[in-house]
């Protein structure tokens, strides 16, 4: 296959409109599976969390997960939609290895939560409304590694390895509608979009919405239209498109590769394409032969789910403060620029600052810490900052020793360096590492001393009155102390001792 | 004395088990001497458990020594259970070679309360391939034989169950009726056979046919047995969304208050649309004779009338086809049952499979299944067929406006000989012109012994249906009237059961 033609962006847009349509799956962390009691937890051992429902044994049954519906629900609600009183499930019939009915249960034609929209901010302060047209319970499919082959396909491959641990993990699929007028900033609302989508659902509490493990999957859909035409192009539909980056390098490149294909007089496919994180690329997934029929119809196995209006009110009491709404309180209170925001915001710290604030440290401290020294530790480690082995409560304890004198910043880091090397908590940390400042005079005294005798000619200099000189015998002594002194108390009493 | 436990009711082999005149182990012995005498000529057994019999009628007779009252009114008594229903000690082929020698993991509900009532589960039993056959022709394993006449089909899909009770190989049989598979078997050997209301007895463990449909029930020799065993096995279970969470109608109560003879107050509907032309002469002689049974018990009869029945075979054979083209997608060869190493990619391994594994009804019926839910073709038959169930049911709610319960025979005619309607579908799926409108509407019926036709000598059946949860009432008359009818013959219509002759 030749490599397609890619039209330069900005000549994209000058002469095509974008229209955008996003489909975003988030599984559900609830305790169990959609329709059984197994566990949900990421990273099990192969086939230990399956049980004769979601293995699809023959005789075996499905029961909904009440919390999943009620997480469903609570999206929806976020989601500004409305909730459906009455609803069943239907099953989507194909055969494939890691589906064990060889049906998906999915809320095909009767979703929980429809027309809603998210009101999403752009770096430069622009809100776009993304209109929001359903949001439907399913349930995940099992995963397929395919050894052997060059490609990781099905096809081609040796011999295929199957883990049934995800299926039946609930899943909502969260569908917008179209997104026209977009132009230019396509890429950029797409993302925003994704992440706004991200922040509402960690709020609520109810995934972990992580794209690197793919608890949130975002497929991508795109048309071009000749500009001002009206008339909607033939779209594609981009999968594994797995970080925030790539939901907007995943649509730039598709606008480029329409183009293309449009400019050479040709017709887009309409087809599934797979996103290439390597080289922000997208490639064409097999082309079927013929168009798939899932024979959807009602699910026989269950019976349907009808919220009560009260349930659906009860639940929209238990809504968060929204991520925005709060992000923009946060603003106000900690008195940030929108940069100083930004970047706590980019550094993943918005929420480990706050709960460090809430554990009573003040927020220029509590902010100092995670975006530079604990940024620069998860750096290091290769974690994320929420990874990192201390907690809010921790830190906020270090700075209060730091503000009642207890540690001077030096002492600080080797403490909370101390708590990440998991010697425990920071006043065991200070304790066994021996880390106080030292505010004894008489060990004080006899160092500074010392440090004067050492040094005989800068000795002279200070009782001339050269008090600036001072600062030669402090570094002497705080190494001596292996920095444990308080500083301060150091130059006073040098000032003292020389009489000056 | 072996042979004399074989002959009586579960009921009274119950009693006497409980009083400890007789232990559970000999019950159980009993009619596994009778299974190795004679089902080489009834093949009512795909699989006999005789190691674990015995040792749970050991486990009951030890409780009972030791001085604990019965687990259930049935406890020791032995049973027969239809292979459609999961058992982690027996295989679970439902018919089927696709699952020959399957061992489940996991008990089905009704197994596991069966087990609890200290029930002793004899082995598993014929049926045609995943319940899909009128006459236990279609099973993957060979055809059950009718046990009045072994040259004739015991009739299907439950046809082992029946067969086990009418040859005295079982006093107790579990069977599963999707469209009147329970109730149409019942009818050719002269035996007791339930369908309850849907979602009345867990699906959870049985292999589906159609799942909307499908309903598991008790199958016995006597009105009281049947009921006894409907009250074990009944109830609400929250491994089933589509289980009912009510009580169990209390059937034994009704039952026993039916055998004392009067239904003075009890209106009978007979149904005008399942009567006359096409029902076999002896089939129709019987039915008449007891309405006039019915009507000297003090009932009233009256006829009432359901015009969309009529239109219940074609809708039944457009949901059942749909359901089981998506229900038995799962048997794919990629994690249990048959695998057909043919061909390099899982897809050609699961058509390999899928070829050998499935006998020619079930394909003819996945295939049906699937056209009819094609896009395009979906509006037109699965659609409509939904709207006529719609129908029946109303026709059902104003049939039970007039009347308590509703009566017609179970089936057309007689048991027929073996061979007789293998090859021609359409006749085979008329047997079941009378059971179907009650899985359609999700309702109860039972078919209670009427008699032997006169120009054959074999056993018709009385099916009286009953509305949803209506039960009692249904179980009242199936006894009032099996009270009548033994008094009539001065005998029980069981002992008239020929001898199995090969």
């Amino acid at each position: 296959m030749t490599a397609p033609t890619l039209v330069d962006f900005d000549d994209v847009v000058d002469r095509y409109d974008p229209t955008l349509g996003l489909e975003v799956h988030v599984e559900l962390s609830t305790n169990t599976k959609m329709f059984c009691g197994c566990p949900t937890t990421f990273g099990a051992e192969p086939n230990t969390q399956v049980c004769p429902t979601c293995l699809g044994l023959p005789g075996s049954l499905p029961v909904v997960n009440r919390a999943a519906v009620e997480a469903a629900i609570r999206i929806g609600l976020a989601l500004n939609c409305s909730i459906a009183p009455w609803g069943r499930f239907a099953r989507k019939n194909y055969f494939y290895p890691d589906m064990p009915k060889n049906f998906q249960t999915s809320q095909y034609d009767e979703p929980i939560a429809v027309d809603g929209h998210l009101d999403v901010t752009l770096e430069d302060g622009t809100s776009v409304r993304v209109e929001i047209e359903r949001a439907h319970m399913e349930e995940d499919t099992g995963k397929s590694l395919h050894v052997g082959g060059a490609t990781g396909r099905i096809h081609g491959a040796e011999y295929s390895l199957l883990d049934y641990n995800r299926a039946g993990v609930p899943l909502i699929e969260i569908v917008t509608k179209m997104i026209p007028g977009t132009g230019a900033r396509a890429p950029e609302v797409a993302r925003a979009y994704v992440t706004a989508l991200r922040d509402l659902i960690r709020s609520l509490g109810v995934s972990d919405v992580r794209m690197d493990q793919g608890s949130m999957r975002c497929d991508v859909n795109l048309s071009l239209s000749p500009k001002g035409s009206g008339i909607l192009g033939t779209r594609s539909e981009t999968k594994n498109v797995n970080s925030l980056r790539s939901v907007e390098r995943a649509v730039r490149y598709e606008m480029s590769r329409h183009a293309g294909v449009l400019d050479a007089g040709e017709k887009v496919v309409q087809e599934t394409r797979h996103f290439q994180e390597d080289t922000a690329t997208t490639r064409s997934g097999r082309i079927k032969e013929t168009s798939e029929d899932y024979r959807y119809f009602p699910e026989p196995d269950l019976v349907p789910i009808a919220p009560s209006a009260e349930w659906v009110e009860e639940l929209r009491g238990t809504l968060p403060e929204l991520p925005w709404e709060r992000r923009a309180r946060i603003q106000q209170e900690w008195q940030l620029s929108d940069a100083e925001l930004r970047d706590l915001v980019n550094a993943d710290a918005l929420d480990l600052v706050a709960a460090t604030v809430d554990a009573g440290a003040p927020s220029g401290d509590a902010r100092s810490w995670w975006v530079s020294y604990l940024s620069q530790q998860a750096n290091t480690r290769g974690v994320a900052l929420d990874a990192l082995p201390i907690t809010p409560a921790q830190l906020a304890r270090v700075i209060e020793l730091v503000t009642t004198g207890e540690l001077n910043n030096k002492l600080a880091r080797q403490v909370v360096d101390g708590v990440l090397e998991g010697e425990g908590e920071p006043d065991e940390v200070v304790a066994s590492r021996g880390l106080a400042v030292v505010s004894d005079d008489g060990a004080l005294i006899a160092a500074v001393d010392e440090a004067l005798a050492a040094q005989p000619d800068v000795a002279e200099k200070i009782r001339g009155g050269k008090v600036a000189a001072a600062g030669a015998i402090v570094g002497a002594v705080m190494k001596a102390t292996k920095g444990q002194a308080d500083a301060k108390r150091v130059r006073e009493l040098i000032i003292e001792r020389c009489g000056a | 004395m072996s042979d004399d436990l074989t002959r009586l009711s579960a009921a009274e082999l119950a009693e006497k088990i409980h009083v400890r005149e007789v232990s559970a182990v000999e019950a159980a012995q009993a009619h596994l001497d009778r299974i190795a005498a004679v089902d080489g000529d009834v093949h009512a057994f795909l699989h006999v458990g005789a190691e674990a019999a015995l040792a749970s009628a050991t486990l009951v007779d030890e409780s009972l020594a030791a001085g604990t009252a019965p687990a259930s009114a049935l406890a020791g008594v032995p049973l027969a259970l239809k292979d459609v229903l999961t058992t982690t000690d027996m295989p679970t082929t439902v018919g089927s070679k696709i699952l020959e020698g399957w061992r489940p993991p996991y008990d089905a509900t009704v197994t596991s309360k069966l087990r609890a009532a200290g029930i002793t589960i004899l082995g598993k039993t014929n049926m045609d391939e995943f319940a899909m056959g009128s006459s236990t022709e279609y099973s993957a394993y060979g055809p059950t034989r009718n046990p009045w006449d072994l040259d004739r089909i015991p009739g299907g899909s439950g046809g082992g169950s029946a067969a086990a009770l009418a040859a005295f190989e079982a006093p107790l049989a579990i069977g599963t009726d999707t469209g009147g598979s329970i109730r149409q078997p019942a009818a050719m050997t002269g035996t007791v056979g339930v369908k309850p209301t849907y979602g009345g007895v867990s699906r959870y463990g049985l292999v589906a046919c159609a799942s909307s449909l499908d309903q598991a029930g008790p199958c016995a020799r006597t009105v009281l047995d049947a009921a006894l065993l409907h009250e074990i096995i009944g109830g609400h279970d929250p491994m089933d969304s589509t289980s009912i969470d009510a009580p169990v109608p209390a059937v034994v109560e009704a039952a026993r208050l039916g055998a004392k003879g009067d239904l003075s107050g009890v209106r009978v509907g007979v149904v005008r649309e399942l009567t006359g032309e096409g029902y076999q002469a002896g089939v129709q002689e019987n039915f008449d004779a007891a309405l006039r049974e019915l009507e000297k018990l003090g009932a009233e009869v009256v006829e009432v009338s359901a015009p969309h029945f009529q239109y219940g075979l074609a809708a039944y054979y457009l949901i059942l086809p749909s359901e089981v083209s998506s229900n038995l997608a799962r048997f794919d060869a990629m994690r249990y049952g048959l695998r057909v190493d043919k061909g390099a990619s899982a897809e050609e391994v699961m058509a390999a499979t899928r070829e050998a594994g499935f006998g020619p009804e079930v394909k003819r019926r996945i295939i049906l299944g699937t056209y009819a839910l094609s896009s395009g073709y979906y509006d037109a038959y699965y659609g409509q067929a939904q709207k006529v169930r719609t129908l029946i049911g109303r026709d059902f709610a104003a049939a039970f406006a007039q009347a308590d319960v509703l009566v017609s025979p179970t089936a057309p005619t007689t048991a027929f000989p073996i061979g007789d309607k293998v090859d021609d579908p359409l006749a085979m799926y008329l047997n079941d012109l009378a059971t179907i409108p009650t899985n359609l509407a999700g309702t109860a019926a039972m078919s209670v012994p009427s008699g032997v036709a006169a120009e054959d000598g074999l056993p018709t059946g009385l099916q009286i249906m009953a509305p949803a949860l209506g039960e009692a009432v249904m179980y009242r008359v199936g006894a009032a009237y099996e009270a009548a009818r033994d008094a009539a013959d001065g005998s029980p219509f069981a002992s008239r059961t020929p001898e199995v002759k090969p």
